[in-house]
């Protein structure tokens, strides 16, 4: 097998592992890191978001070596250097969004992506973003709410958030 | 088998490391051990527990359902620490192993018997007897949104009162003072009069000791605490960090990875497999031939993925190759046709003369509606990850339904019962498909002559293809209305009864009734789905309710409103939802508003869907649910399973469609088989009543009444009557240029 080194949430790993493997099975069986979800392995359903440099992406269907010296974020490095949670994060809990929470990883990589783009984002922002990720149990309401929330809290935060890790 | 005493059920016992639990024991003292090794931490050692007291005050309960999302540990745990008048703060939770002390007799019970009334949460209501026919079917299933109404009626509040009891005359006993001086609360115990407190952990000891009473007194709804709020969820905080654990995400030393594929046409089998065309793909261990599918291990999942696409192998069609959807609708109108002609139809309920009434009836109108299969496609696909060795078998893997898993992987391999262990991991939604043990018998065989625990996940093609379907159905009316319009008459012949009975049952105050159906097999597997019949029988009598109701001439909900006249409770969350929703305000042009009202599980729900057609394609833009469930225990997760049942049904009605062509399934990923999505989902507005009586459940009766009172809006929007879903299969226009009929 050849070894590949990736940059995932900021620590440099050598995985032992076939480049052409889907991101999404090198994190999660070679990284170790299960947060991050497999759903349809077409890109349909979002479950497996990471963020690359700051974009989401659907790890199910990136090769690992299209990603090498990029920067990997999983769900499990959201939050970067800074300790306790990501405010996407916080605003899942205050609003009670998971339920069966699978699909939960990408939602919250999705909606922290968009809000490093948008940092105040309509509605319409809100579909646009993350109609691409499927929540089976219907948590779609919250998910807006979440946002909505997570946003409000960022514009009160006087540092900048800079969640690429 | 000993014989059953009511004593039996609840006792209570001091654990090493000074834990004391108490519980509603399921059998005799001496079946306990049997929990023993399975439950306690290294400090403890238990027998049949619902709740722990430890050293430092806090409070576990044992909890025997899984969690799929629909918040059960969060609420069964209110329920016990309210009786018991603990500190929420201190609370925890453990799920129950998969052991025959937690078979869920409730689940069984509900099921011979759906409008069982168990006397106001009585433990003498549960009878001996149906106890242990229970215990022998061995049921511990997370279903039929029963947990809170049963498990947490019966044992979680009995448990919580009686521990309660005993620890008060504990501390009566130490201070020498009457119990009725003393107060519990913040699981504390305190003596007003002298100032003395002390903790539950300082009595539990010696409670432990007391008999428990059988009988202790259960608060009223106005002393309620904790049950009637809303606390943050105890599986929240994991699932938003990555760190909750999915069957999917079981790691153990030395795992190799599998991948299987079935044969498509359900009945199929392996003809041939040629090992030798992917003998030398990378990190390829070895096949597995199961009879009716194929399985890959390889050393990575992607690897056993890839190998898998590449193997070479034949399937027979077990003789199902030739049947398609059409053929199938076919048979079944047939077979209606048939059982009509015939006069044999099955009888579901009736009342009065129906075919007097209709003769009576001053018009008469004729309907038939057909709904598709459904599949679940829960987010998580099927896994397990299965590991034999030392003469018994492990699994990791999410199940609603644990003990039969067990029992029935243990029966494919050969082993007993008592020989599998099964880990329960958070559930990546159940919906009904995670009680159906196919994948853990694959899993177990595939890891039955390995060295090394196997993961197996199924892709997402093989979870689609290879489900317990919802079934395909169709439903004919006849519904006659006197001279001034009013519903007189119903009949109603539909194909293929599962559960519940009452499914297809009517509130409404319709003097002549029939209700019948006819049988008609299809080799399609079938399976519960959230709601089960009622998914079905909901859209079929709410849509042609409201066709009476236009036919009349009249207002879709008054008219349903004269027809629940004496149907107090229906009546006040039928009104409750159409005054939510602004009922009888006008709309623009291009939008509609429908109603509908379904009783599923114990709960009555009705909704307004107010839907905007855009290009010809309908979207539901805000949904108005009002609901009474009894009560509800925690209301913001009730909302919750509101929003979830709503989002699940209208994915159904609005693109739900598996079809069958060659025998297999046609769809295979969520291209073909889509899901709603955020830009398409609607608001939902969640109104409670505390109607009171029996609990009911929550996590199934949003999705029923969705699919009608969204067709009912497209009808207001359009003219054009939805009668088969999904609604994706229809071109709508609106109503202006379309000629109603």
């Amino acid at each position: 097998m050849k070894m590949i080194t990736l940059s995932i949430n900021g620590e440099s790993r050598a995985l032992d592992v076939d480049p052409a493997t889907p991101l999404l099975w090198v994190v999660r069986d070679y990284a170790g890191l299960t947060g991050t979800k497999f759903g349809c392995g077409i890109a349909q359903c979002g479950a497996c978001i990471v963020r690359i440099d700051g974009r989401p992406v659907r790890s199910c269907i990136t090769p690992a070596s299209a990603v090498v010296g990029r920067q990997i974020t999983t769900i499990e490095g959201i939050n970067g250097d800074k300790t306790g949670l990501h405010p996407v994060q916080q605003a899942w809990i205050d609003e009670q969004v998971p339920q069966c929470g699978y699909c939960q990883s990408g939602q919250i990589m999705a909606a922290a992506a968009l809000l490093d783009r948008i940092p105040s984002p309509t509605d319409a922002d809100i579909d646009a973003a993350m109609s691409g990720v499927v929540c089976r149990c219907g948590t779609y309401p919250r998910i807006r709410k979440g946002i909505k929330r997570a946003a409000a809290a960022i514009a009160q935060t006087p540092v900048p958030e800079n969640d690429d890790g | 088998m000993g014989k059953w005493t009511r004593r039996a059920f609840i006792t209570g016992g001091v654990a090493a490391g000074g834990v004391v639990v108490f519980g509603v024991a399921i059998r005799r003292g001496d079946r306990s051990d049997k929990v023993r090794g399975l439950i306690a931490a290294e400090s403890e050692s238990l027998f049949d527990v619902w709740l722990k007291i430890a050293p430092d005050n806090t409070i576990t309960a044992i909890i025997p359902h899984a969690d799929m999302g629909q918040g059960v540990h969060t609420a069964l745990a209110m329920m016990l620490a309210d009786e018991l008048d603990a500190d929420w703060s201190t609370v925890r939770f453990e799920e129950a192993p998969a052991h025959k002390e937690f078979a869920n007799y409730s689940l069984a019970r509900e099921y011979s018997a759906p409008d069982a009334d168990f006397p106001a949460w009585l433990i003498d209501s549960v009878d001996g007897l149906f106890f242990r026919a229970t215990q022998m079917m061995g049921v511990q299933i997370t279903g039929g949104s029963l947990s809170v109404r049963t498990t947490g009626q019966i044992a979680m509040r009995v448990t919580g009162a009686a521990t309660r009891a005993v620890l008060l005359e504990a501390a009566a006993d130490a201070w020498q003072v009457p119990v009725s001086e003393l107060a519990a609360g913040d699981s504390m115990i305190r003596h007003a009069a002298s100032g003395r407190e002390a903790t539950f952990a300082d009595f539990a000891p010696a409670a432990a000791a007391l008999p428990l009473p059988a009988k202790p007194s259960l608060k009223s709804t106005n002393e309620f605490r904790i049950m009637g709020t809303s606390p943050p969820r105890f599986d929240v905080p994991a699932k938003v960090d990555g760190s909750a654990n999915f069957g999917i995400d079981a790691v153990l030393p030395g795992m190799k990875h599998a991948a299987v594929k079935a044969a498509p046409v359900f009945g199929g089998r392996v003809l041939t497999v040629d090992e030798s065309s992917i003998e030398a793909l990378p990190g390829v261990r070895k096949v597995v031939d199961l009879g009716d599918a194929v399985a890959v291990i390889a050393d990575g999942y992607w690897q056993a993925q890839k190998a898998l696409g590449s193997l070479a192998v034949e399937f027979s069609d077990g003789g199902n190759g030739a049947t398609a959807q059409d053929s199938i609708f076919e048979q079944f109108a047939n077979e209606l046709d048939a059982a009509a002609a015939a006069g044999r139809e099955k009888t579901d309920f009736v009342s009065g003369n129906a075919t007097a009434g209709l003769e009576a009836a001053a018009r008469v109108l004729e309907a038939e509606y057909r709904v598709p299969f459904l599949a679940h496609a829960a987010m998580e696909p099927m896994n397990c990850t299965a590991w034999v060795h030392d003469d018994r078998c492990e699994l990791w893997l999410g199940t609603q339904n644990p003990l039969g898993f067990a029992q029935q992987v243990a029966k494919a391999i050969g082993m007993d019962q008592s020989q599998v262990v099964l880990h329960n991991q958070y559930l990546g939604g159940g919906f009904g498909r995670r009680a159906f043990e196919d994948f853990a018998i694959q899993a177990a065989r595939i890891a039955a002559d390995s060295p090394y625990p196997v993961k197996l996940i199924w892709s997402r093609e093989e979870d689609v293809r290879h489900d317990h379907y919802r079934q395909a159905s169709i439903s004919r009316f006849r519904g006659g209305l006197d001279a001034s319009g009013r519903a007189i008459a119903w009949h109603n012949h539909y194909v293929n009864k599962h559960d519940p009975e009452e499914a297809p049952h009517i509130p409404y105050a319709i003097a002549d009734q029939a209700i019948v159906y006819s049988e008609s097999e299809t080799h399609v597997p079938w399976g519960i789905w959230r709601s089960v019949d009622h998914s079905l029988h909901a859209f079929f009598t709410e849509s042609f309710i409201d066709e009476l109701a236009v036919a009349a001439g009249r207002d879709t909900y008054e008219y349903r409103r004269e027809l629940l006249a004496g149907s107090p409770r229906f009546a006040a969350v039928l009104d409750l939802a159409a005054e939510k929703s602004g009922w009888g305000d006008s709309l623009p042009a291009n939008m509609g508003r429908g109603i509908a009202i379904h009783r599923s599980f114990g709960t009555i729900v009705a909704q307004v869907v107010d839907v905007e057609i855009v290009d010809g394609k309908p979207r539901a833009r805000r949904v108005v649910c009002a609901v009474d469930p009894g009560y509800a225990v925690h209301p913001d997760n009730l909302a919750a399973q509101m929003e979830s049942g709503i989002a699940f049904g209208l994915t159904a009605a609005l693109y739900g469609e598996i079809s069958i062509s060659g025998g297999a399934v046609l769809q295979s990923n969520f291209h073909d088989y889509r899901m709603l999505r955020m830009h398409e989902a609607p608001d939902v507005e969640t109104y409670i009543i505390d109607g009171g009586g029996l609990l009911g459940g929550a996590g199934e009766p949003g999705t029923p009444p969705v699919a009608p009172a969204f067709t009912n809006a497209i009808f207001d929007a359009t003219g054009i009557r939805i009668r088969e879903l999904p609604v994706s299969k229809h071109e709508l226009r609106m109503k202006d240029i379309e000629d109603v009929a």
